[in-house]
């Protein structure tokens, strides 16, 4: 199945809209995700990812477009598909008045598990959980819900991980160790789809889809995202940031200046315009300017930039 | 396609037993509701009021009459208030609400008694509360029998045997149609059991949704039909609690006849719980929220209490509100109930009651699993 991953996607949508109201909260979506690879959904807050996910698995119907999951129509074999996938809510969805093990075995069941029993056993001892199974799952910290959420979206051995914002609220431990996970899965043939916030997460991922507005803004690779934007980054240091930000700011060809560390990153399409630019403002300063490395969140910031240009120009 | 699954409808049923189990509050509604209902009720509307204002209209005194009067008074539901002159002035009594019976001896009743012509007693009762004065009615007609039997002695021993040589007519005032006493608590079944049953899963979805689980249980295989049938299990075996602690109150409580069958009752009472279960759990599923939930539930609930012949008789209601009346279950289960305990009905005669509630509930389950929404749109 892993092998013919090319041209038998884990997901294909094309054409994916969604309004409520109307607000168009999903805009002509196409995306593609190949089976066995993990699939990072980006995109500020608001742009549509949760929106994009649900109608994926059969839980939202798009208003126009199509879709295929797992080889399954969207529109008219929800079933299929939701036997087939694991789809981890943004907010924790399981029963909180019900105790872990329960939760478990609720899940088990409606998956129809023949050996639920052995199943929900092997996920308590992965989890680590078997000494609180009593426990009521509303009692658990966010760390520790994320972990049953997941446990509990993966029992019946999905073919594809649909993971709205999972790592959400983890310590870095945690996360680490839940990518860990992740890969395993994937080098399993497991196909995932993660949503997140984190640049680290996303940088992790084989392929990333950047959305703003509904928006598809970008996709492939992190390295074919960077260069597709064909973005010119400099960092500045020297002793006063903000100052050098407010000076910077407004320049002709400066399109973007984002602060990192001790460093400003400034950065523009336009690299003539940047260079003459910064030249210019550093006359008479103690800065000290090199050329950097374009990174995804300076890519993210730009994309962010310009769609919100686009979105009010509507 | 797959076909109903019994082990995802059980994973319902399951997950539903223990969300109730947890749940303090409405576990405590559900055995606690009944019972107050029944104390609030049953004893406002059922209590057994004694010392009723009485007046007699008297045109000369006998033995029987003295020894009538004052079987009477024994009984504890008379109390003598007044003597009145005449007819009219009886009727202006109790039109002012002075006195709720008054018992009319007419002219030459001793006289005609003696002679065996059987002379007719009057008793006029304010039946504006059936309920308060049927319980002194009920008593007229047993101290009756007794008086004939122990005053009808010596001279009159000929007289005494057999039926009381007079008839006692009752003439009941302002509410002729007067349900009885029994009525109250074979009704009160039905008002308890809408009342708990469709409010309980009338919450059952929407909480679902508030929560967010909802997103997830429609995120896994499912029919809408094994959700909506395995949500209500649970409180199928709520009515069943329900309608024993209700019918232990009317046995021992209200005493209330039980002359037919009380496997039959269960019987009945398991398609009426039924029926209310899919009211609740349809409403709960066209609800937006919790709020349109509880407002839809007492939308439902009205009726079932107003027109179903529980709180006014059900013939003395004008057309349009029998006709909306014949469409609510707790009409034919009330029917039902008191047909089984007071008349000790069969299933013939029960069958016209209930087959509309089988009816009903068919109607109402296709319509949830219709409605039930398998998205989140
Ligand atoms: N059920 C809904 N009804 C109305 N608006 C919604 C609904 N779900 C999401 N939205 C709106 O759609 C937009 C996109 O939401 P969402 O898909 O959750 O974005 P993301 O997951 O990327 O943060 C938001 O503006 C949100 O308010
Ligand atoms: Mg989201």
């Amino acid at each position: 199945m892993n092998s013919q991953s090319e041209d038998d996607p884990a997901i294909d949508v094309r054409g994916l809209n969604k309004h409520f109201g109307d607000k168009h909260v999903v805009n002509d979506l196409s995306l593609r995700a190949n089976r066995g690879e993990i699939l990072g959904f980006l995109g500020p807050n608001g742009s549509g990812k949760t929106t994009s996910i649900r109608m994926m698995c059969g839980l939202l119907t798009p208003d126009s477009g199509s879709g295929i999951c797992l080889g399954y129509d969207i529109r008219r074999e929800s079933e299929q598909i939701k036997r087939r996938v694991g789809y981890m809510t943004q907010r924790f969805s399981f029963w909180e008045d019900l105790t872990i093990r329960e939760n478990l075995d609720f899940v088990a069941r409606m998956y129809k598990m023949a050996s639920r029993r052995e199943a929900v056993d092997q996920v308590l001892e992965g989890l680590n959980l078997t000494a609180r199974s009593t426990q009521l799952a509303g009692s658990l910290s966010g760390g520790w819900k994320q972990r049953l959420a997941l446990a509990a979206c993966m029992l019946h051995k999905p073919e594809l991980l649909l993971l709205d914002e999972p790592t959400a609220g983890v310590d870095p431990k945690a996360r680490r160790e839940f990518w860990e996970e992740l890969y395993a899965l994937a080098a399993r043939g497991i196909s995932i789809l993660v949503s997140t916030h984190y640049m680290d997460e996303a940088e992790r991922c084989h392929k990333l889809a950047y959305i703003a507005y509904g928006k598809l803004m970008a996709r492939g690779t992190a390295q074919e995202i960077i260069d597709s934007q064909g973005l010119t980054t400099w960092a500045v240091t020297g002793r006063d940031l903000p100052a050098i930000a407010a000076k910077l700011r407004g320049e002709p060809g400066v399109e973007q200046i984002a602060a990192f560390g001790s460093a400003l990153h400034v950065t523009s399409r336009d690299a003539t315009a940047l260079d003459a630019a910064l030249r210019h403002a550093m006359i008479g300063t103690s800065w000290h300017i090199e050329p950097a490395q374009t990174g995804l969140e300076d890519v993210f910031i730009h994309l962010m930039n310009t769609s919100s240009d686009n979105y009010g120009a509507r | 396609m797959d076909h109903f699954s019994f082990s995802r409808w059980w994973a319902i049923v399951l997950k539903e037993f223990l969300q109730l189990k947890r749940d303090r509050v409405t576990f405590a509604m559900i055995v606690g509701l009944p019972i107050i209902q029944l104390l609030l009720f049953g004893y406002a509307i059922n209590s057994d009021p004694k010392h009723l204002p009485t007046a007699v209209v008297i045109s000369e005194q006998s033995e029987f009459t003295r020894s009538y009067l004052a079987a009477m008074k024994m009984s504890g539901y008379f109390e003598f208030v007044a003597e009145l002159p005449n007819e009219q002035a009886a009727r202006a009594a109790l039109a002012q609400g002075k006195v709720q019976f008054v018992v009319n001896f007419p002219t030459d009743f001793t006289r005609k008694l003696l002679r065996g012509e059987r002379p007719a007693l009057l008793i006029e009762v304010d039946a504006t509360d059936p309920m308060a004065a049927s319980a002194a009615i009920a008593s007229v007609r047993e101290l009756t029998a007794s008086v004939a039997k122990k005053d009808f002695k010596g001279v009159l021993a000929s007289l005494g045997s057999g039926a009381p040589p007079f008839d006692v007519r009752v003439h009941k005032l302002y509410n002729p149609e007067g349900l009885t006493q029994h009525n109250i608590v074979p009704g009160l079944m039905g008002v308890i059991l809408t009342m708990t049953m469709v409010m309980m899963t009338g919450l059952a979805i929407t909480r679902e949704r508030e929560r967010g689980t909802m997103e997830n249980l429609l995120s896994m295989p499912g029919k809408p039909i094994e959700v909506i049938t395995g949500k209500i299990v649970p409180y199928v075996f709520i009515g069943l609690i329900q309608i024993t602690i209700i019918l232990l109150a009317a046995r021992y409580l209200f005493e209330v006849p039980f002359v037919g069958s009380v496997a039959v009752l269960y019987v009945v009472a398991l398609f009426f719980i039924a029926a209310n279960l899919m009211v609740g759990i349809t409403l709960s599923s066209i609800a937006k929220n919790q709020l349109q939930a509880v407002q839809l539930t007492i939308f439902y609930f009205m009726p079932s209490i107003l027109i179903s012949g529980f709180m006014f008789p059900f013939q003395g209601m004008p057309q349009w509100a029998q006709a909306i009346g014949s469409m609510i279950p707790a009409t034919y289960f009330m029917r039902a109930v008191r047909g089984i305990l007071l008349k000790g009905n069969s299933w013939v005669e029960l069958w016209p009651s209930i087959w509309p509630m089988l009816m009903f509930m068919v109607v109402v389950m296709t319509f949830a699993v219709i409605t039930y929404r398998k998205t989140l749109d």
